[in-house]
Protein backbone atom coordinates (compact mmCIF):
# COMPACT_ATOMS: atom_id res chain seq x y z
CA UNK A 1 0.00 0.00 0.00
CA UNK A 2 2.92 2.22 0.59
CA UNK A 3 3.73 2.03 -3.09
CA UNK A 4 1.13 3.75 -5.16
CA UNK A 5 2.13 3.85 -8.80
CA UNK A 6 -1.18 3.79 -10.62
CA UNK A 7 -3.22 5.90 -8.22
CA UNK A 8 -0.20 7.77 -6.83
CA UNK A 9 -0.66 11.48 -6.23
CA UNK A 10 -4.42 11.39 -6.68
CA UNK A 11 -5.01 11.90 -2.96
CA UNK A 12 -2.92 15.09 -2.90
CA UNK A 13 -3.76 16.67 -6.26
CA UNK A 14 -6.72 16.80 -8.60
CA UNK A 15 -5.08 14.73 -11.30
CA UNK A 16 -8.08 15.02 -13.59
CA UNK A 17 -6.69 18.49 -14.42
CA UNK A 18 -3.92 18.59 -17.00
CA UNK A 19 -2.01 21.38 -15.24
CA UNK A 20 -2.00 19.48 -11.95
CA UNK A 21 -0.89 16.29 -13.63
CA UNK A 22 1.92 18.06 -15.47
CA UNK A 23 2.97 19.90 -12.30
CA UNK A 24 3.59 16.49 -10.73
CA UNK A 25 5.78 15.42 -13.63
CA UNK A 26 2.94 14.06 -15.75
CA UNK A 27 3.64 13.27 -19.40
CA UNK A 28 7.35 13.15 -18.58
CA UNK A 29 7.38 9.40 -19.17
CA UNK A 30 5.81 9.97 -22.57
CA UNK A 31 8.58 12.36 -23.57
CA UNK A 32 11.16 9.89 -22.37
CA UNK A 33 9.50 7.02 -24.26
CA UNK A 34 9.32 9.01 -27.47
CA UNK A 35 13.05 9.65 -27.22
CA UNK A 36 13.48 5.87 -27.25
CA UNK A 37 12.92 3.54 -30.21
CA UNK A 38 9.66 1.56 -30.12
CA UNK A 39 11.71 -1.59 -29.57
CA UNK A 40 13.47 -0.05 -26.58
CA UNK A 41 10.10 0.77 -25.00
CA UNK A 42 8.95 -2.80 -25.55
CA UNK A 43 12.20 -4.03 -23.99
CA UNK A 44 11.49 -1.96 -20.85
CA UNK A 45 8.04 -3.51 -20.61
CA UNK A 46 9.46 -7.00 -21.05
CA UNK A 47 12.01 -6.23 -18.32
CA UNK A 48 9.25 -4.98 -15.99
CA UNK A 49 7.51 -8.38 -16.26
CA UNK A 50 4.19 -6.54 -16.26
CA UNK A 51 1.29 -8.87 -16.91
CA UNK A 52 -2.11 -7.74 -18.14
CA UNK A 53 -4.43 -6.40 -15.47
CA UNK A 54 -7.67 -7.25 -17.26
CA UNK A 55 -7.80 -10.79 -15.98
CA UNK A 56 -5.85 -13.05 -18.32
CA UNK A 57 -2.50 -11.93 -16.88
CA UNK A 58 -0.69 -12.20 -20.22
CA UNK A 59 2.79 -10.59 -20.30
CA UNK A 60 2.21 -7.11 -21.74
CA UNK A 61 5.62 -6.63 -23.31
CA UNK A 62 5.39 -9.98 -25.05
CA UNK A 63 1.93 -9.14 -26.38
CA UNK A 64 3.39 -6.01 -27.97
CA UNK A 65 6.16 -8.01 -29.65
CA UNK A 66 3.49 -9.99 -31.53
CA UNK A 67 2.45 -6.85 -33.43
CA UNK A 68 4.10 -6.98 -36.86
CA UNK A 69 6.38 -4.09 -37.77
CA UNK A 70 4.92 -1.62 -40.29
CA UNK A 71 7.17 -3.02 -43.03
CA UNK A 72 5.81 -6.51 -42.34
CA UNK A 73 2.16 -5.50 -42.52
CA UNK A 74 1.17 -2.34 -44.38
CA UNK A 75 -2.25 -2.06 -42.69
CA UNK A 76 -2.62 0.58 -39.97
CA UNK A 77 -1.86 -0.66 -36.47
CA UNK A 78 -4.44 -0.09 -33.76
CA UNK A 79 -4.37 0.17 -30.00
CA UNK A 80 -7.71 -0.77 -28.49
CA UNK A 81 -8.13 -0.23 -24.77
CA UNK A 82 -10.53 -2.51 -22.96
CA UNK A 83 -12.42 -0.23 -20.57
CA UNK A 84 -15.44 -2.51 -20.55
CA UNK A 85 -14.91 -3.49 -16.91
CA UNK A 86 -18.01 -5.52 -16.07
CA UNK A 87 -16.80 -8.38 -13.91
CA UNK A 88 -18.92 -8.60 -10.76
CA UNK A 89 -16.65 -7.48 -7.92
CA UNK A 90 -14.31 -5.32 -10.02
CA UNK A 91 -14.52 -1.54 -10.02
CA UNK A 92 -10.86 -0.53 -10.24
CA UNK A 93 -10.83 0.72 -13.84
CA UNK A 94 -13.80 2.90 -12.96
CA UNK A 95 -11.75 4.66 -10.28
CA UNK A 96 -8.55 4.76 -12.35
CA UNK A 97 -10.28 6.55 -15.24
CA UNK A 98 -12.14 8.85 -12.89
CA UNK A 99 -9.13 9.85 -10.78
CA UNK A 100 -6.02 9.52 -12.96
CA UNK A 101 -7.33 9.94 -16.52
CA UNK A 102 -4.14 11.60 -17.74
CA UNK A 103 -1.89 8.82 -16.44
CA UNK A 104 -4.14 6.39 -18.28
CA UNK A 105 -4.00 8.48 -21.48
CA UNK A 106 -0.24 8.85 -21.13
CA UNK A 107 0.04 5.06 -20.96
CA UNK A 108 -2.06 4.78 -24.11
CA UNK A 109 0.19 7.23 -25.95
CA UNK A 110 3.36 5.42 -24.84
CA UNK A 111 1.85 2.13 -25.97
CA UNK A 112 0.84 3.66 -29.31
CA UNK A 113 4.47 4.68 -29.78
CA UNK A 114 5.70 1.19 -28.88
CA UNK A 115 3.45 -0.59 -31.35
CA UNK A 116 3.73 2.19 -33.94
CA UNK A 117 0.06 3.07 -34.00
CA UNK A 118 -1.60 6.41 -34.66
CA UNK A 119 -5.10 5.26 -33.69
CA UNK A 120 -6.27 4.58 -30.16
CA UNK A 121 -9.78 3.38 -29.43
CA UNK A 122 -10.95 3.33 -25.83
CA UNK A 123 -13.95 1.01 -25.56
CA UNK A 124 -15.67 2.06 -22.34
CA UNK A 125 -18.77 0.31 -21.03
CA UNK A 126 -21.93 2.30 -21.67
CA UNK A 127 -22.90 2.42 -18.00
CA UNK A 128 -19.74 4.34 -17.04
CA UNK A 129 -21.12 7.82 -17.67
CA UNK A 130 -18.98 9.30 -14.89
CA UNK A 131 -15.56 8.05 -16.06
CA UNK A 132 -16.59 8.75 -19.67
CA UNK A 133 -17.22 12.40 -18.88
CA UNK A 134 -13.87 12.65 -17.05
CA UNK A 135 -12.05 11.11 -20.02
CA UNK A 136 -13.75 13.42 -22.52
CA UNK A 137 -12.88 16.45 -20.38
CA UNK A 138 -9.26 15.27 -20.16
CA UNK A 139 -9.06 14.76 -23.92
CA UNK A 140 -10.64 18.18 -24.50
CA UNK A 141 -7.91 19.72 -22.38
CA UNK A 142 -5.34 17.92 -24.51
CA UNK A 143 -7.08 19.08 -27.68
CA UNK A 144 -4.46 21.59 -28.77
CA UNK A 145 -1.46 19.93 -27.17
CA UNK A 146 0.10 18.39 -30.24
CA UNK A 147 3.35 18.06 -28.23
CA UNK A 148 1.55 15.45 -26.14
CA UNK A 149 -0.80 13.87 -28.66
CA UNK A 150 1.94 13.59 -31.29
CA UNK A 151 -0.46 12.95 -34.15
CA UNK A 152 -2.23 10.09 -32.38
CA UNK A 153 -6.03 10.14 -32.62
CA UNK A 154 -7.84 8.94 -29.49
CA UNK A 155 -11.49 7.96 -29.88
CA UNK A 156 -13.62 7.07 -26.88
CA UNK A 157 -16.24 4.54 -27.94
CA UNK A 158 -19.13 3.77 -25.60
CA UNK A 159 -20.48 0.25 -25.24
CA UNK A 160 -24.17 -0.38 -24.74
CA UNK A 161 -24.46 -2.93 -21.97
CA UNK A 162 -22.93 -6.35 -22.61
CA UNK A 163 -20.51 -8.14 -20.28
CA UNK A 164 -19.24 -10.27 -23.14
CA UNK A 165 -17.73 -7.21 -24.81
CA UNK A 166 -14.97 -7.39 -22.20
CA UNK A 167 -13.75 -10.45 -24.11
CA UNK A 168 -11.28 -8.98 -26.57
CA UNK A 169 -12.62 -10.41 -29.82
CA UNK A 170 -16.23 -9.68 -28.83
CA UNK A 171 -15.08 -6.16 -28.05
CA UNK A 172 -13.59 -5.83 -31.52
CA UNK A 173 -16.81 -7.11 -33.11
CA UNK A 174 -18.78 -4.57 -31.09
CA UNK A 175 -16.35 -1.80 -32.04
CA UNK A 176 -16.91 -2.76 -35.66
CA UNK A 177 -20.62 -2.10 -35.17
CA UNK A 178 -21.82 -5.66 -34.74
CA UNK A 179 -23.36 -7.82 -32.05
CA UNK A 180 -20.66 -8.50 -29.49
CA UNK A 181 -20.00 -12.17 -30.11
CA UNK A 182 -16.51 -13.65 -29.76
CA UNK A 183 -14.50 -14.66 -32.81
CA UNK A 184 -12.61 -17.88 -33.27
CA UNK A 185 -8.92 -17.60 -32.44
CA UNK A 186 -6.54 -17.77 -34.24
CA UNK A 187 -6.09 -15.38 -35.89
CA UNK A 188 -5.27 -13.41 -32.76
CA UNK A 189 -5.90 -9.66 -32.65
CA UNK A 190 -2.16 -8.97 -32.94
CA UNK A 191 -2.35 -10.29 -36.50
CA UNK A 192 -5.98 -9.64 -37.46
CA UNK A 193 -7.80 -7.52 -34.93
CA UNK A 194 -9.75 -4.35 -35.60
CA UNK A 195 -10.66 -4.07 -39.29
CA UNK A 196 -8.53 -7.20 -39.85
CA UNK A 197 -5.42 -5.17 -38.99
CA UNK A 198 -2.73 -5.69 -36.35
CA UNK A 199 -4.27 -4.68 -33.02
CA UNK A 200 -3.08 -4.70 -29.46
CA UNK A 201 -5.85 -4.91 -26.87
CA UNK A 202 -4.91 -3.82 -23.35
CA UNK A 203 -6.76 -3.16 -20.11
CA UNK A 204 -7.13 0.28 -18.46
CA UNK A 205 -4.97 -0.51 -15.43
CA UNK A 206 -2.29 -2.02 -17.67
CA UNK A 207 -2.19 1.28 -19.58
CA UNK A 208 -2.03 3.33 -16.38
CA UNK A 209 0.89 1.19 -15.17
CA UNK A 210 2.99 1.91 -18.27
CA UNK A 211 4.05 5.49 -17.38
CA UNK A 212 5.42 4.52 -13.93
CA UNK A 213 7.33 1.65 -15.56
CA UNK A 214 8.98 4.02 -18.01
CA UNK A 215 9.75 6.45 -15.17
CA UNK A 216 11.21 3.79 -12.89
CA UNK A 217 12.73 1.61 -15.57
CA UNK A 218 11.52 -1.93 -16.15
CA UNK A 219 14.12 -3.57 -13.94
CA UNK A 220 13.30 -1.31 -11.01
CA UNK A 221 9.57 -1.98 -11.35
CA UNK A 222 10.27 -5.71 -11.38
CA UNK A 223 11.76 -5.41 -7.89
CA UNK A 224 8.26 -4.86 -6.54
CA UNK A 225 5.99 -7.80 -5.91
CA UNK A 226 6.87 -11.48 -6.06
CA UNK A 227 8.10 -13.79 -8.84
CA UNK A 228 5.66 -14.01 -11.77
CA UNK A 229 3.55 -11.23 -10.23
CA UNK A 230 5.62 -8.08 -10.33
CA UNK A 231 4.68 -4.58 -9.33
CA UNK A 232 1.45 -3.29 -7.86
CA UNK A 233 -2.16 -4.09 -8.41
CA UNK A 234 -5.30 -2.09 -7.76
CA UNK A 235 -7.57 -4.42 -5.84
CA UNK A 236 -11.31 -3.88 -5.51
CA UNK A 237 -12.62 -5.01 -2.13
CA UNK A 238 -16.37 -5.29 -1.62
CA UNK A 239 -19.06 -7.20 0.21
CA UNK A 240 -19.10 -7.72 3.96
CA UNK A 241 -16.10 -5.64 4.99
CA UNK A 242 -15.98 -2.47 7.08
CA UNK A 243 -13.99 -0.48 4.51
CA UNK A 244 -14.79 -1.54 0.97
CA UNK A 245 -12.95 0.27 -1.82
CA UNK A 246 -10.03 0.18 -4.23
CA UNK A 247 -6.56 -0.29 -2.77
CA UNK A 248 -3.27 -0.35 -4.61
CA UNK A 249 -1.19 -3.14 -3.13
CA UNK A 250 2.11 -4.76 -3.88
CA UNK A 251 1.50 -8.16 -5.46
CA UNK A 252 1.95 -10.92 -2.91
CA UNK A 253 0.13 -9.19 -0.05
CA UNK A 254 -1.91 -11.83 1.79
CA UNK A 255 -5.64 -12.24 1.24
CA UNK A 256 -6.05 -12.04 5.02
CA UNK A 257 -4.46 -8.59 4.92
CA UNK A 258 -6.91 -7.53 2.19
CA UNK A 259 -9.90 -8.67 4.23
CA UNK A 260 -8.87 -7.81 7.78
CA UNK A 261 -6.25 -5.11 7.19
CA UNK A 262 -7.27 -2.90 4.30
CA UNK A 263 -10.87 -4.07 4.32
CA UNK A 264 -11.12 -3.45 8.05
CA UNK A 265 -12.55 -6.89 8.86
CA UNK A 266 -16.02 -8.33 8.55
CA UNK A 267 -18.94 -5.95 8.95
CA UNK A 268 -20.48 -6.06 12.39
CA UNK A 269 -17.74 -8.35 13.68
CA UNK A 270 -19.40 -11.40 12.13
CA UNK A 271 -17.52 -14.49 10.97
CA UNK A 272 -15.94 -14.90 7.56
CA UNK A 273 -17.38 -17.59 5.34
CA UNK A 274 -15.69 -17.20 1.98
CA UNK A 275 -13.79 -14.86 -0.30
CA UNK A 276 -14.16 -14.59 -4.06
CA UNK A 277 -10.61 -13.59 -4.93
CA UNK A 278 -10.67 -12.24 -8.47
CA UNK A 279 -14.16 -11.38 -9.58
CA UNK A 280 -17.13 -13.70 -10.03
CA UNK A 281 -15.26 -15.86 -12.55
CA UNK A 282 -12.77 -17.25 -10.06
CA UNK A 283 -12.73 -20.30 -7.77
CA UNK A 284 -13.92 -19.32 -4.28
CA UNK A 285 -11.68 -19.42 -1.20
CA UNK A 286 -13.02 -20.86 2.05
CA UNK A 287 -12.56 -18.91 5.31
CA UNK A 288 -9.61 -21.18 6.18
CA UNK A 289 -7.82 -20.56 2.87
CA UNK A 290 -7.07 -16.85 3.16
CA UNK A 291 -3.51 -17.12 4.45
CA UNK A 292 -2.32 -17.04 0.90
CA UNK A 293 -0.44 -14.43 -1.09
CA UNK A 294 -2.45 -12.34 -3.52
CA UNK A 295 -0.32 -13.26 -6.51
CA UNK A 296 -0.47 -15.56 -9.51
CA UNK A 297 1.51 -18.55 -8.22
CA UNK A 298 0.12 -18.60 -4.68
CA UNK A 299 -3.47 -18.49 -5.89
CA UNK A 300 -2.76 -20.99 -8.67
CA UNK A 301 -1.70 -23.46 -5.99
CA UNK A 302 -5.29 -23.20 -4.72
CA UNK A 303 -6.56 -23.53 -8.31
CA UNK A 304 -7.78 -19.97 -8.37
CA UNK A 305 -6.61 -16.62 -9.72
CA UNK A 306 -6.39 -12.86 -9.28
CA UNK A 307 -8.56 -12.43 -12.36
CA UNK A 308 -9.64 -8.83 -12.52
CA UNK A 309 -8.82 -8.29 -8.83
CA UNK A 310 -12.38 -8.13 -7.53
CA UNK A 311 -12.26 -9.40 -3.97
CA UNK A 312 -15.77 -10.13 -2.68
CA UNK A 313 -16.08 -10.99 1.00
CA UNK A 314 -19.00 -13.08 2.27
CA UNK A 315 -19.93 -13.42 5.92
CA UNK A 316 -21.23 -16.52 7.68
CA UNK A 317 -24.90 -15.80 6.99
CA UNK A 318 -24.53 -16.40 3.24
CA UNK A 319 -26.02 -19.43 1.55
CA UNK A 320 -23.72 -20.88 -1.10
CA UNK A 321 -26.61 -22.24 -3.16
CA UNK A 322 -28.09 -18.75 -3.29
CA UNK A 323 -24.68 -17.41 -4.32
CA UNK A 324 -24.57 -20.05 -7.04
CA UNK A 325 -27.99 -19.01 -8.31
CA UNK A 326 -27.09 -15.33 -8.52
CA UNK A 327 -23.76 -16.00 -10.24
CA UNK A 328 -25.27 -18.54 -12.63
CA UNK A 329 -28.10 -16.12 -13.48
CA UNK A 330 -25.53 -13.47 -14.29
CA UNK A 331 -23.73 -15.66 -16.81
CA UNK A 332 -27.00 -16.95 -18.20
CA UNK A 333 -28.02 -13.34 -18.85
CA UNK A 334 -24.67 -12.37 -20.34
CA UNK A 335 -24.10 -15.46 -22.52
CA UNK A 336 -24.01 -14.17 -26.09
CA UNK A 337 -25.68 -17.34 -27.36
CA UNK A 338 -23.08 -18.28 -29.93
CA UNK A 339 -21.88 -21.54 -28.34
CA UNK A 340 -24.54 -24.05 -27.26
CA UNK A 341 -22.81 -25.40 -24.10
CA UNK A 342 -22.68 -21.91 -22.61
CA UNK A 343 -26.08 -20.70 -23.80
CA UNK A 344 -27.96 -23.82 -22.64
CA UNK A 345 -25.62 -24.92 -19.87
CA UNK A 346 -25.78 -21.72 -17.83
CA UNK A 347 -29.58 -21.93 -17.96
CA UNK A 348 -29.56 -25.54 -16.80
CA UNK A 349 -27.20 -24.64 -13.98
CA UNK A 350 -29.64 -21.99 -12.78
CA UNK A 351 -32.56 -24.40 -12.98
CA UNK A 352 -30.83 -27.10 -10.94
CA UNK A 353 -29.62 -24.60 -8.36
CA UNK A 354 -33.15 -23.21 -8.05
CA UNK A 355 -34.50 -26.72 -7.46
CA UNK A 356 -31.87 -27.25 -4.76
CA UNK A 357 -32.78 -23.98 -3.07
CA UNK A 358 -36.49 -24.77 -3.19
CA UNK A 359 -35.91 -28.24 -1.75
CA UNK A 360 -37.18 -29.95 -4.90
CA UNK A 361 -33.88 -31.50 -5.97
CA UNK A 362 -33.18 -35.20 -5.77
CA UNK A 363 -29.80 -36.65 -4.85
CA UNK A 364 -28.65 -37.27 -8.40
CA UNK A 365 -29.17 -33.62 -9.36
CA UNK A 366 -26.12 -32.52 -7.43
CA UNK A 367 -24.01 -34.73 -9.68
CA UNK A 368 -26.05 -33.55 -12.65
CA UNK A 369 -25.10 -29.98 -11.79
CA UNK A 370 -21.40 -30.87 -11.77
CA UNK A 371 -21.90 -32.83 -14.98
CA UNK A 372 -23.43 -29.79 -16.69
CA UNK A 373 -20.48 -27.69 -15.49
CA UNK A 374 -18.13 -30.29 -16.89
CA UNK A 375 -19.87 -30.21 -20.26
CA UNK A 376 -19.41 -26.46 -20.58
CA UNK A 377 -15.73 -26.46 -19.64
CA UNK A 378 -13.37 -26.19 -22.58
CA UNK A 379 -16.14 -26.52 -25.16
CA UNK A 380 -16.78 -22.88 -26.05
CA UNK A 381 -15.07 -20.16 -28.04
CA UNK A 382 -14.53 -17.86 -25.07
CA UNK A 383 -14.22 -18.29 -21.31
CA UNK A 384 -17.65 -16.89 -20.32
CA UNK A 385 -19.51 -20.15 -19.82
CA UNK A 386 -16.41 -21.87 -18.59
CA UNK A 387 -15.85 -19.40 -15.78
CA UNK A 388 -19.50 -19.73 -14.72
CA UNK A 389 -19.03 -23.48 -14.53
CA UNK A 390 -15.73 -23.29 -12.70
CA UNK A 391 -17.04 -20.81 -10.15
CA UNK A 392 -20.25 -22.71 -9.37
CA UNK A 393 -18.47 -26.08 -9.29
CA UNK A 394 -16.07 -24.59 -6.74
CA UNK A 395 -18.98 -23.65 -4.45
CA UNK A 396 -20.13 -27.28 -4.54
CA UNK A 397 -16.60 -28.55 -4.08
CA UNK A 398 -15.81 -26.37 -1.06
CA UNK A 399 -19.25 -26.34 0.57
CA UNK A 400 -20.51 -29.78 -0.38
CA UNK A 401 -22.18 -30.44 2.95
CA UNK A 402 -24.20 -27.26 2.59
CA UNK A 403 -25.46 -28.33 -0.84
CA UNK A 404 -26.21 -31.78 0.59
CA UNK A 405 -28.19 -30.18 3.42
CA UNK A 406 -30.50 -28.55 0.86
CA UNK A 407 -31.40 -32.07 -0.32
CA UNK A 408 -31.52 -33.74 3.09
CA UNK A 409 -33.61 -30.99 4.68
CA UNK A 410 -35.69 -30.50 1.53
CA UNK A 411 -34.95 -26.79 1.49
CA UNK A 412 -32.55 -24.00 2.36
CA UNK A 413 -31.13 -24.10 5.90
CA UNK A 414 -30.47 -20.36 5.67
CA UNK A 415 -33.63 -19.07 4.00
CA UNK A 416 -34.15 -15.35 4.30
CA UNK A 417 -31.46 -14.92 6.94
CA UNK A 418 -28.99 -15.02 4.07
CA UNK A 419 -28.59 -11.65 2.32
CA UNK A 420 -28.65 -13.39 -1.06
CA UNK A 421 -32.16 -14.74 -0.49
CA UNK A 422 -34.59 -14.09 -3.36
CA UNK A 423 -32.52 -11.49 -5.17
CA UNK A 424 -34.14 -10.49 -8.44
CA UNK A 425 -31.71 -10.87 -11.34
CA UNK A 426 -32.32 -9.27 -14.75
CA UNK A 427 -32.50 -12.67 -16.42
CA UNK A 428 -35.53 -13.57 -14.30
CA UNK A 429 -37.49 -10.94 -16.24
CA UNK A 430 -36.73 -12.60 -19.55
CA UNK A 431 -39.34 -14.71 -21.23
CA UNK A 432 -38.05 -18.23 -21.70
CA UNK A 433 -39.73 -21.11 -23.40
CA UNK A 434 -41.85 -22.65 -20.63
CA UNK A 435 -41.21 -26.18 -21.89
CA UNK A 436 -37.42 -26.07 -22.06
CA UNK A 437 -36.07 -27.84 -18.99
CA UNK A 438 -32.94 -29.70 -18.11
CA UNK A 439 -32.89 -33.14 -19.76
CA UNK A 440 -32.78 -35.88 -17.13
CA UNK B 1 -32.46 16.04 -43.93
CA UNK B 2 -32.89 15.21 -40.25
CA UNK B 3 -30.71 16.52 -37.50
CA UNK B 4 -29.69 12.94 -36.70
CA UNK B 5 -28.43 12.50 -40.25
CA UNK B 6 -25.91 15.30 -39.88
CA UNK B 7 -24.70 14.08 -36.48
CA UNK B 8 -24.27 10.54 -37.73
CA UNK B 9 -22.16 11.76 -40.66
CA UNK B 10 -19.82 13.37 -38.11
CA UNK B 11 -19.71 10.13 -36.13
CA UNK B 12 -18.77 8.18 -39.24
CA UNK B 13 -15.80 10.47 -39.80
CA UNK B 14 -14.35 9.46 -36.43
CA UNK B 15 -13.73 5.92 -37.62
CA UNK B 16 -11.68 4.39 -40.44
CA UNK B 17 -14.74 2.25 -41.24
CA UNK B 18 -18.26 3.69 -41.02
CA UNK B 19 -19.68 0.47 -39.51
CA UNK B 20 -18.08 1.48 -36.21
CA UNK B 21 -20.52 4.40 -36.03
CA UNK B 22 -23.43 1.96 -35.68
CA UNK B 23 -23.56 1.81 -31.87
CA UNK B 24 -23.04 5.56 -31.35
CA UNK B 25 -25.69 6.25 -34.00
CA UNK B 26 -28.15 3.93 -32.28
CA UNK B 27 -27.40 5.64 -28.96
CA UNK B 28 -28.11 9.03 -30.55
CA UNK B 29 -31.32 7.81 -32.16
CA UNK B 30 -32.47 6.44 -28.81
CA UNK B 31 -31.72 9.74 -27.08
CA UNK B 32 -33.81 11.53 -29.66
CA UNK B 33 -36.75 9.13 -29.84
CA UNK B 34 -36.79 7.75 -26.27
CA UNK B 35 -36.52 4.22 -27.57
CA UNK B 36 -35.59 2.53 -30.82
CA UNK B 37 -38.99 2.49 -32.47
CA UNK B 38 -39.33 1.29 -36.08
CA UNK B 39 -39.16 4.97 -37.12
CA UNK B 40 -36.01 5.53 -35.06
CA UNK B 41 -34.36 2.45 -36.57
CA UNK B 42 -35.34 3.63 -40.07
CA UNK B 43 -33.88 7.10 -39.46
CA UNK B 44 -30.71 5.61 -38.01
CA UNK B 45 -30.34 3.19 -40.91
CA UNK B 46 -30.82 5.96 -43.49
CA UNK B 47 -28.17 8.06 -41.79
CA UNK B 48 -25.72 5.18 -41.65
CA UNK B 49 -26.48 3.96 -45.16
CA UNK B 50 -27.66 0.53 -44.08
CA UNK B 51 -30.98 -1.21 -43.42
CA UNK B 52 -33.28 -1.03 -40.38
CA UNK B 53 -32.87 -4.80 -40.04
CA UNK B 54 -29.12 -4.42 -39.50
CA UNK B 55 -29.75 -1.73 -36.92
CA UNK B 56 -32.32 -3.85 -35.09
CA UNK B 57 -30.09 -6.93 -35.15
CA UNK B 58 -27.33 -4.95 -33.47
CA UNK B 59 -29.57 -3.07 -31.06
CA UNK B 60 -31.29 -6.21 -29.80
CA UNK B 61 -27.98 -7.51 -28.47
CA UNK B 62 -27.38 -4.68 -26.01
CA UNK B 63 -29.02 -4.07 -22.63
CA UNK B 64 -28.87 -0.30 -22.79
CA UNK B 65 -30.68 -0.09 -26.12
CA UNK B 66 -34.45 -0.34 -25.87
CA UNK B 67 -36.66 -1.67 -28.65
CA UNK B 68 -39.82 -1.09 -26.59
CA UNK B 69 -40.94 2.19 -24.99
CA UNK B 70 -39.42 3.09 -21.63
CA UNK B 71 -40.19 5.84 -19.13
CA UNK B 72 -38.73 9.33 -19.38
CA UNK B 73 -36.55 8.40 -16.43
CA UNK B 74 -34.65 5.16 -16.00
CA UNK B 75 -33.92 3.70 -12.57
CA UNK B 76 -31.59 0.70 -12.62
CA UNK B 77 -30.72 -1.09 -9.38
CA UNK B 78 -27.66 -3.31 -9.42
CA UNK B 79 -28.58 -6.64 -7.87
CA UNK B 80 -25.34 -8.48 -8.51
CA UNK B 81 -23.51 -10.16 -5.63
CA UNK B 82 -21.63 -7.26 -4.03
CA UNK B 83 -24.70 -5.01 -4.00
CA UNK B 84 -27.01 -7.87 -3.00
CA UNK B 85 -24.79 -8.65 0.00
CA UNK B 86 -25.50 -5.23 1.47
CA UNK B 87 -29.20 -5.06 0.66
CA UNK B 88 -29.79 -4.27 -3.03
CA UNK B 89 -32.97 -6.36 -3.08
CA UNK B 90 -34.44 -4.21 -0.30
CA UNK B 91 -33.56 -1.09 -2.31
CA UNK B 92 -35.24 -2.54 -5.39
CA UNK B 93 -38.34 -3.40 -3.34
CA UNK B 94 -38.40 0.09 -1.86
CA UNK B 95 -38.50 1.51 -5.41
CA UNK B 96 -41.31 -0.91 -6.28
CA UNK B 97 -43.29 0.29 -3.29
CA UNK B 98 -42.61 3.98 -3.87
CA UNK B 99 -43.42 3.79 -7.58
CA UNK B 100 -46.29 1.32 -7.24
CA UNK B 101 -44.93 -0.95 -9.96
CA UNK B 102 -42.96 -4.19 -10.20
CA UNK B 103 -39.36 -4.31 -11.34
CA UNK B 104 -39.26 -4.39 -15.12
CA UNK B 105 -42.29 -2.10 -15.44
CA UNK B 106 -42.92 1.55 -16.24
CA UNK B 107 -45.24 3.78 -14.21
CA UNK B 108 -48.61 4.21 -15.97
CA UNK B 109 -47.90 7.92 -16.51
CA UNK B 110 -44.70 7.01 -18.37
CA UNK B 111 -42.44 8.79 -15.90
CA UNK B 112 -40.17 6.06 -14.57
CA UNK B 113 -38.98 2.65 -15.71
CA UNK B 114 -37.57 0.48 -12.92
CA UNK B 115 -35.39 -2.54 -13.52
CA UNK B 116 -32.68 -4.63 -11.87
CA UNK B 117 -29.38 -4.53 -13.74
CA UNK B 118 -26.20 -6.58 -13.75
CA UNK B 119 -23.01 -5.41 -12.05
CA UNK B 120 -22.50 -1.67 -12.61
CA UNK B 121 -18.87 -1.71 -11.49
CA UNK B 122 -19.27 0.20 -8.26
CA UNK B 123 -19.16 -2.79 -5.90
CA UNK B 124 -17.33 -0.99 -3.10
CA UNK B 125 -19.93 1.77 -3.02
CA UNK B 126 -22.94 -0.55 -2.89
CA UNK B 127 -25.83 -0.38 -3.40
CA UNK B 128 -25.39 1.29 -6.78
CA UNK B 129 -28.47 2.73 -8.46
CA UNK B 130 -28.11 4.22 -11.91
CA UNK B 131 -30.60 7.08 -12.20
CA UNK B 132 -30.81 8.37 -15.76
CA UNK B 133 -27.38 6.82 -16.37
CA UNK B 134 -25.66 8.55 -13.45
CA UNK B 135 -24.65 6.50 -10.43
CA UNK B 136 -26.02 7.02 -6.95
CA UNK B 137 -23.76 5.28 -4.45
CA UNK B 138 -24.42 3.76 -1.02
CA UNK B 139 -28.17 3.82 -1.67
CA UNK B 140 -30.30 2.55 1.22
CA UNK B 141 -34.05 1.84 1.19
CA UNK B 142 -34.53 5.08 3.15
CA UNK B 143 -33.05 7.10 0.26
CA UNK B 144 -35.56 5.82 -2.25
CA UNK B 145 -38.46 8.19 -1.53
CA UNK B 146 -36.15 11.18 -2.02
CA UNK B 147 -34.83 9.91 -5.36
CA UNK B 148 -38.33 9.27 -6.66
CA UNK B 149 -39.48 12.72 -5.50
CA UNK B 150 -36.52 14.26 -7.31
CA UNK B 151 -37.55 12.57 -10.54
CA UNK B 152 -41.17 13.64 -10.18
CA UNK B 153 -40.18 17.23 -9.35
CA UNK B 154 -37.81 17.41 -12.28
CA UNK B 155 -40.49 16.36 -14.73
Amino acid sequence: MATELVLGGAAERDLTKLAEYEAGGGYGALARARAMTPQAVIDELVASELRGRGGAFFPTGRKWTFIPKPDQNPNPHYLVVNADESEPGSFKDNEIMARVPHRFIEGCLITAHAVESAHVFIYIRGEYTGPYEVLIAALDELGSREDILGGVAIVVHRGAGAYICGEETALLESLEGKRGQPRTKPPYPAIQGLYASPTVVNNVETMATVPPIIELGGAEYAKLGVPDSRGTRVVSISGHVEHPGNYEIENGTSVRELVYGLGGGITGGRGLKAVIPGGSSTVILRYDEIDVGYDFNSLLALKTAMGSAGVVVLDDRCCMVQLGIRISEFYEHESCGKCTPCREGTRWMTQILRRLEAGDAEQHELDLLLDVCDRINGKCLCPLGETAAIAVASYVDKFRSEFQAHIDEAGCPFGDSSPLHNVLAPVALHTHSPVATVPA
Amino acid sequence: MSELYGEVQKLKERYPDWHSATLPALQLAQEKHGHLSPEALRECADALGTTPAVCKAVASFYDLLHLAPVGRHMVEVCTNVSCALVGAQQVLEAFEGELGISAGETTPDGTVTLRPIECLGGCGWATIVSVDHHYRTHVKPDDVAGIVQELRDGD
